[in-house]
């Protein structure tokens, strides 16, 4: 089993986190292989902004991948760049919150997570990165729920303790949605 | 008998040096070595030579050493007195390996402050490659780069290290003093020792520039070459202690 | 062994030195590479080492260079175009035999190029990394667990021979993460041990070591005779590659580092889809592997696809040297800063295949 994943969207909306926090979550509580391999704009900020995220059962061939069976788009240029990347039968996760466009493919499963908006009745916008990666985990079940909410903890509660709750909220939000699009 | 004068330890009894006759470059090796004995530093004393006349010294000079390509030995310094701080270290550099290639690492030793002590030995000219412009060559000098004259139009004015350097802030210690004459000589000697003793001290980065000679190059007579220095070079390079902390 | 950290692999490089040893740093920032610098700015006044900013690639090779004759295990990395910028002082460690260990994290050239991988600087790396002709050990990881091991491996190989190292890396290797178990460090006694070993360290003059040129002819030509031994015997001890699925093969697919991880999974493919293809892996591109090419039975083999990010192909041509005709060489390139896909190569090497 090998789960390829492109996380994709502008700098500054937790696009990498939103990656790393699922690589942690396989690599410290889980036996599987994982690689993560980021690709940055030039610009320090507002660039484009995306990584490449692989799980699997066996040793990791290309960490960087030009198809693949996930697809998380956080806004329009990223949607419009990668959706082709999907394969047939893939899934494409798509923050509806800026995303207004839809794919004329259909062989895909799209999931739509309003997760701007979300982020936003929780109290933090910053936190859309979660709900996105909570409705990834929810759908796919490729790695275990609460594992990730450890790794949420200790990788971005370790500087801010506070954001801990919201965080917490804003993946079990996303969990939900993605449970919910599975049925 | 009483011993009042005698040779250096650290200069060899049986290699002579190959500097030209006349050149004072060797004037400079007798201070240090002077001040090394006085100070009891030759046995744990490291030397950096810079690319140029001095480059083969460690045939003659008796003190532990190592080279650094040209221009190179302040940044070499910086990292060699972080790893080895109980080293006691100089670097031994001319007009084109610390002013011109080295220039960079020159100033940003001295911003950094590090612990050394560099001997800057200024003659306004290549010396080793055959008499080419250097950066402190004078306005009007021909050189074999400059054969109708350094003009400040085409070649800009002769660089002042120790003026550049006492713009920033770290430097402990920053002389220009030369060996022209006895009284000079003395004087130079003088401002070795004290930065060496700021370097014993921790102070931080000392410099010490002396306005030289190259005979050879120059196309004069040592003593004529002495004179010159006198007539004409001090009037365009000032001495005396620009900072002393 | 430790249990496996997930880390960048600037960060797996870093802390692979410092546990090998490794106790002065001197780096410039230069992407795709500055986690490297930024890890032992603060890693280093740990375990009392010394991190020093550069003013330029040109300073912090030749901060390496007097490092490395303080007797203090000492690295620098850069990508490039900084390390065509270090290349003197390179020269330099070669010519004074001193131990010190460089990375590169290749990046699209030539020139400033792209801040993208690349592999690009192979011959550079391997042939020529500075004047005179010296070689250096050049190390290729290909996963971030042999990035950690060879540099940790690096050090060791630069006392042994009191020579400078290379480990060629790329952009992409730099940057991405995967779990890596780290080797384990060497104590503050042994660092010490290390450094105290080595007695040409210019200490002072009753130590008498001083490390000067050679300016004259004749002495450095019989100096020159010497190296030339020892990269000599190199081809012989110091070599080292990775077989992989070649026993049956008709087609062999080469590179290195990440060209090399990509093919891997291009081989696993291709079995799967009935082709018989090997892989063969320079785990180490100087000394070249001769031998791994030399154990092929070309009466039965199709080809040989070298697969780098270079255009021109420049591992190839060390292929094709040692293979001399015997086999057709094909190459799957790419450059710039492009990552070769596995497409690209599965493709390539169906082509080169020919009928199943």
């Amino acid at each position: 089993m090998k789960t390829t994943l492109i996380c994709a969207g502008f700098g500054g909306q937790g696009v990498m986190v939103a990656g790393q926090i699922l690589c942690y979550t396989a690599c410290e509580t889980t036996d599987k292989f994982v690689t993560f391999f980021p690709s940055y704009g030039v610009e320090m900020r507002g660039g484009t902004a995306n990584c490449y995220v692989v799980i699997g059962d066996e040793e990791i061939g290309a960490p960087m991948v030009n198809h693949v069976n996930n697809l998380m788009v956080f806004n329009t240029p990223s949607f419009e760049k990668f959706v082709d990347y999907l394969e047939p039968g893939g899934n494409l996760f798509i923050n509806t919150s800026v995303v207004k466009e839809r794919p004329t493919r259909t062989d895909i499963n799209v999931i739509e997570v309003d997760a701007g908006t979300i982020a936003i009745e929780l109290g933090s916008s910053k936190c859309l990165n979660l709900v996105m990666a909570g409705a990834f985990v929810g759908y796919t079940g490729v790695l275990p729920e609460e594992n990730c909410v450890q790794t949420i903890f200790k990788k971005l509660g370790a500087k801010r303790p506070e954001m801990n709750p919201i965080n917490e909220a804003a993946f079990r939000k996303g969990l939900e949605i993605g449970k919910a699009a599975r049925k | 008998m009483e011993i009042v004068y005698k040779k250096p330890s650290n200069l060899s009894e049986t290699q002579p040096n190959n500097f030209c006759p006349g050149c004072m470059h060797s004037t400079a090796w007798k201070l240090i070595g002077e001040v090394l004995d006085e100070m009891e530093l030759t046995e744990k004393c490291v030397w950096i030579a810079g690319v140029g006349c001095v480059a083969n010294a460690h045939r003659y000079i008796e003190l532990d050493q190592f080279n650094q390509p040209h221009g190179r030995a302040c940044a070499g310094a910086s990292a060699f007195k972080r790893c080895n701080p109980d080293t006691f270290l100089f670097t031994y550099q001319g007009d084109g390996d610390l002013a011109a290639i080295g220039l960079g690492e020159t100033i940003s030793a001295a911003n950094r402050g590090d612990n050394f002590t560099v001997i800057f030995i200024n003659n306004g000219i290549y010396g080793m490659t055959g008499g080419q412009m250097a950066p402190t060559t004078l306005i009007g000098s021909k050189t074999t780069t400059t054969p109708f004259g350094r003009t400040a139009g085409e070649h800009g004015y002769p660089i002042h290290m120790c003026e550049l350097l006492n713009t920033l802030q770290a430097p402990s210690y920053i002389a220009r003093c030369t060996t022209a004459d006895v009284p000079n000589v003395r004087k130079t000697k003088n401002c070795i020792r004290k930065a060496f003793q700021n370097q014993l001290d921790g102070k931080g980065f000392s410099f010490v520039e002396i306005i030289s000679n190259c005979p050879t190059n120059w196309g004069m007579t040592p003593l004529e070459s002495l004179d010159y220095i006198h007539d004409v070079v001090l009037k365009e390079f000032e001495l005396g202690e620009f900072r002393c902390r | 062994m430790q249990e496996k950290k997930f880390m960048k692999g600037c960060e797996a490089v870093a802390e692979a030195a410092v546990r090998a040893g490794c106790r002065f740093y001197a780096g410039y920032p230069i992407t795709p590479q500055n986690d490297v610098p930024e890890y032992f700015s603060r890693r280093m006044p740990q375990v009392g080492g010394v991190f020093l900013q550069g003013e330029s690639e040109v300073a912090s090779a030749n901060m390496l260079l007097a490092a490395a004759a303080s007797g203090t295990r000492a690295m620098t990395t850069s990508s490039s175009c900084g390390i065509s910028l270090m290349s003197e002082a390179i020269s330099w460690l070669a010519m004074h035999h001193l131990p010190a260990v460089i990375g590169n994290f290749q990046r699209g050239g030539p020139g400033i190029g792209s801040i993208q991988p690349s592999q690009q600087d192979y011959t550079q790396a391997t042939k020529a990394s500075g004047n005179g002709g010296f070689q250096m050990i050049v190390l290729a990881p290909s996963t971030l667990q042999e990035a950690a091991d060879m540099t940790y491996e690096a050090f060791d190989l630069a006392d042994k021979y009191s020579f400078p190292v290379l480990v060629l890396l790329d952009g992409f290797t730099g940057t991405m993460m995967e779990p890596v178990a780290m080797p384990e460090a060497k104590s503050d006694e042994e660092v010490a041990a290390i450094k105290a070993s080595k007695t040409w360290v210019p200490r002072g003059r009753e130590k008498d070591h001083t490390l000067h040129n050679i300016t004259d002819g004749a002495p450095l030509q019989e100096r020159n005779i010497r190296e030339a031994e020892m990269y000599e015997a190199w081809k012989t001890t110091e070599v080292k590659w990775e077989e992989y699925l070649t026993e049956d093969a008709e087609l062999i697919i080469s590179g290195y580092g990440i060209a090399a991880r990509i093919a891997k999974s291009v081989v696993n493919d291709l079995r799967k889809a009935g082709y018989k293809v090997g892989l063969i892996r320079p785990i180490r591109v100087n000394p070249f592997p001769a031998q791994a090419f030399e154990k092929l039975n070309y009466e039965k083999l199709r080809g040989i696809l070298c697969t780098e990010l270079s255009i021109p192909a420049q591992y190839a041509v060390d292929v094709r040297n040692v293979v001399h005709g015997r086999t057709p060489v094909g190459t799957a390139l790419s450059s710039g800063g492009e990552i070769i896909t596995a497409d690209a190569i599965y493709e390539a090497a169906v082509e080169m295949y020919g009928k199943l």
